[in-house]
């Protein structure tokens, strides 16, 4: 029998490992890749200085005061002017100026408190939501939540019942009108489609065309166009005088809107549950409500989680449709603003500045599914 | 224990179609309580068709089912309370993987047989304990084996103190070593005196514990004798070349 030698352990080749290798298989893995690379390379040299020049290093910073979320600082004793500023760089003073506006609209400067507290109550909320996963109550604390959560929220924003003083939707407007906007259609529109997507899988014929043929309508008519409808038809339906809020009209049209798309989606996580499954637990003796909340739901609406929230995110990016229909959302807020002739010439800064909140908060919302993702995958692996 | 002379499923003129393709051809079956029916035959024979008409997994066009005197009807209520008596081991297990193993096994007592958590919870540990996994308890099911899997699923089907049970090739989707773990918790079950129909090809489990083998072929009952009668003196053609087949490699 041959015995062999025991081998010794080696670091792999220098050309192997490294920056190098990197550089090789990625970017000049071949001349066309080459060629892209260099390509690439070369624009964002032409893109990048200007736009660091205007952003930064021309721009004037310094003048003024800002509101921040209602809190006032002063920069300087100068006021902040068109003229102030240079017509090189960009003119950051205007958005200091501006903020409030972009963040509330016409929101009552002395009431300011209320939104913040709403705006401070959700961030708890992505705080204690992932403390209390293993607390022994959390079933009734996510429960009361959930209840608790948007009747304060309503309560603090509207006013009225005696307690504060009552703030007309009208006057809602900037960054808290499009998270209400947001989250309100997402909130309402997730079990009608979550109903919906059984629905359509339903044996029973009726229940079964209905949904169909409403996801279908849904999913065949723009966005805008239901706006439209809603802000114009619905109120025909309704009796004539009965005054009924525009904002209330658009929620709903996007609530129905948003029904649609989550119909489907939750349809594919529907389809991607193995028999084997609905045999089981109409085996034990389930019923069809016990089968799909213990059993069905639980799993398709996982793994839907990745295309839940990536047709959340389009909804967000969608609410800026609303400004159609007279509702002012951070964006119809900016383009409103650009019209100040105090400040002519100055829109570029506005849209810069929305784009940025837009993508801070719609990154941090993919962000934050990623980790509830890999969260609920770990129930599964060791 | 049992009264050996009471039927309890009674299946008569069963006819089964899938669209147009006749799956079951005129079956007559009465299984008395306690007793522990094995079915066999080829692929493709109905075996699985009959097993799940008896719980109504499938639904059948003509002749009828009763389990403990209740006839199998489009009744939602009664086909709920059937089921809370007959329960089923799947080829595949179909434990449901997001829920804890003790989890798998409380749900039925919990929902549907309005049991306390406390109770159901006892219970499942105990049934665990049998089957001989109770230190698996807290995991969750694709961290156990095949084998540890299928005897989760036996736990499972006992929770609901079932008088029937119903097991479909509970060991063919498993590797050659953790056949015999799973068939030894089915032998102790048949042992205890519970009506069992399994539809297996372990012939050594049908002749240890079978009161009758039962032989199908192209949708219909063939033959049917005791496990002596069944193996020995096979009457029909099909059912000799099929034991030849299953015997032999
Ligand atoms: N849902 C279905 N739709 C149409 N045909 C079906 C369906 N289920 C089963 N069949 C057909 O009915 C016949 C009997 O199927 P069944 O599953 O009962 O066979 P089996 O004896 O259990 O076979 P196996 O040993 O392969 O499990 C087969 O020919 C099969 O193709
Ligand atoms: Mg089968």
């Amino acid at each position: 029998m041959p015995v062999f030698d025991q081998q010794e352990t080696r670091k792999p080749p220098i050309s192997q490992i490294g920056a190098i290798l990197w550089l090789k298989t990625n970017l000049f893995s071949s001349w066309i890749n080459s060629i892209l690379t260099f390509a690439s390379l070369y624009l964002l040299y032409i893109m990048i200085p200007p736009l660091l020049n205007w952003m930064i290093f021309d721009a004037s910073f310094s003048f003024g005061t800002i509101n921040f979320f209602g809190f006032e600082i002063k920069f300087s004793e100068e006021m902040a002017t068109n003229d102030n500023c240079g017509r090189v760089g960009a003119c950051w003073p205007y958005i200091y100026e501006k903020l409030y506006m972009y963040t509330y609209g016409f929101y009552p400067r002395t009431e300011t408190w209320r939104p913040n507290t709403v705006f401070a109550l959700t961030g708890l909320l992505f705080v204690i939501v992932p403390l209390v996963k293993n607390y022994k109550y959390k079933n009734r604390v996510t429960l009361s939540l959930i209840i608790l959560y948007p009747l304060i929220s309503y309560i603090l924003i509207a006013g009225g019942f005696g307690l504060l003083t009552p703030v007309d939707t009208d006057q809602w407007g900037g960054l808290l009108l499009t998270l209400i906007i947001a989250s309100v259609g997402i909130i309402v529109s997730f079990p009608i489609g979550v109903l919906l997507a059984l629905g359509r899988q339903s044996n029973l014929k009726v229940i079964k065309l209905f949904s169909t043929l409403f996801i279908e309508f849904i999913r065949a008519v723009p966005l805008i166009t239901i706006l439209f409808m809603a802000s114009f038809v619905l109120p025909l339906f309704l009796e004539s005088g009965n005054y009924f809020d525009k904002l209330l009209r658009a929620l709903i049209g996007i609530a129905l809107f948003q029904a649609a798309y989550f119909a489907e989606v939750v349809r594919g996580g529907l389809q991607a549950i193995p028999r084997g499954q609905y045999e089981a637990a109409d085996a034990i003796g389930l019923s069809y409500f016990q089968k799909n909340v213990l059993i069905i739901l639980p799993q398709a609406l996982k793994i839907s989680i990745p295309n839940i929230v990536g047709s959340s995110i389009s909804l967000f990016k969608d609410t800026t449709l609303v400004l159609i229909i007279g509702l002012f959302d951070m964006l119809a807020m900016v383009n409103l603003t650009s019209n100040d002739p105090y400040w002519l010439g100055r829109e570029t800064e506005g849209f810069v500045f929305v784009t940025m909140v837009m993508w801070a908060i719609l990154y941090t919302m993919s962000r934050y599914s990623r980790k509830l993702e890999l969260r609920f995958n770990t129930e599964n692996k060791n | 224990m049992s009264d050996k002379n009471t039927n309890i499923i009674e299946i008569s003129e069963l006819n089964k179609w899938y669209g147009d393709f006749h799956a079951l051809k005129n079956i007559n079956l009465d299984i008395k309580e306690g007793e522990i029916i094995v079915v066999c035959g080829p692929s493709g024979s109905g075996k699985s068709t009959l097993i799940r008409c008896v719980n109504f997994l499938e639904k059948f066009q003509e002749g009828s089912i009763l389990v403990s005197g209740t006839e199998l009807t489009d009744d939602a209520q009664k086909i709920r309370k059937i089921r809370s008596e007959v329960s089923m081991v799947f080829q595949h297990f179909n434990l449901f993987p997001h829920l804890t193993i003790v989890d798998n096994l409380t749900l039925a007592p919990i929902w549907v047989h309005n049991e306390t958590k406390q109770e159901a919870r006892e219970k499942a540990l105990k049934l665990l304990d049998r089957v001989g996994i109770k230190d698996q308890a807290e995991k969750y099911p694709n961290q156990l084996s095949g084998g540890q899997q299928q005897r989760v699923a036996i736990a499972r089907s006992l929770c609901t103190n079932p008088k029937i049970m119903l097991f479909d090739e509970p060991t063919s989707a498993l590797d050659p070593e953790m056949i015999s773990e799973v068939l030894d918790v089915m032998i102790e079950l048949a042992r205890e005196g519970i009506t069992m129909i399994c539809v297996t090809h372990e012939m050594g489990f049908a002749r240890k514990v079978a009161n009758r083998i039962i032989f199908m072929d192209d949708g219909q009952i063939v033959e049917e004798n005791d496990p002596e009668n069944f193996f020995n003196n096979a009457e029909s053609d099909r059912l000799q070349l099929f034991l030849n087949q299953i015997l032999t490699h």
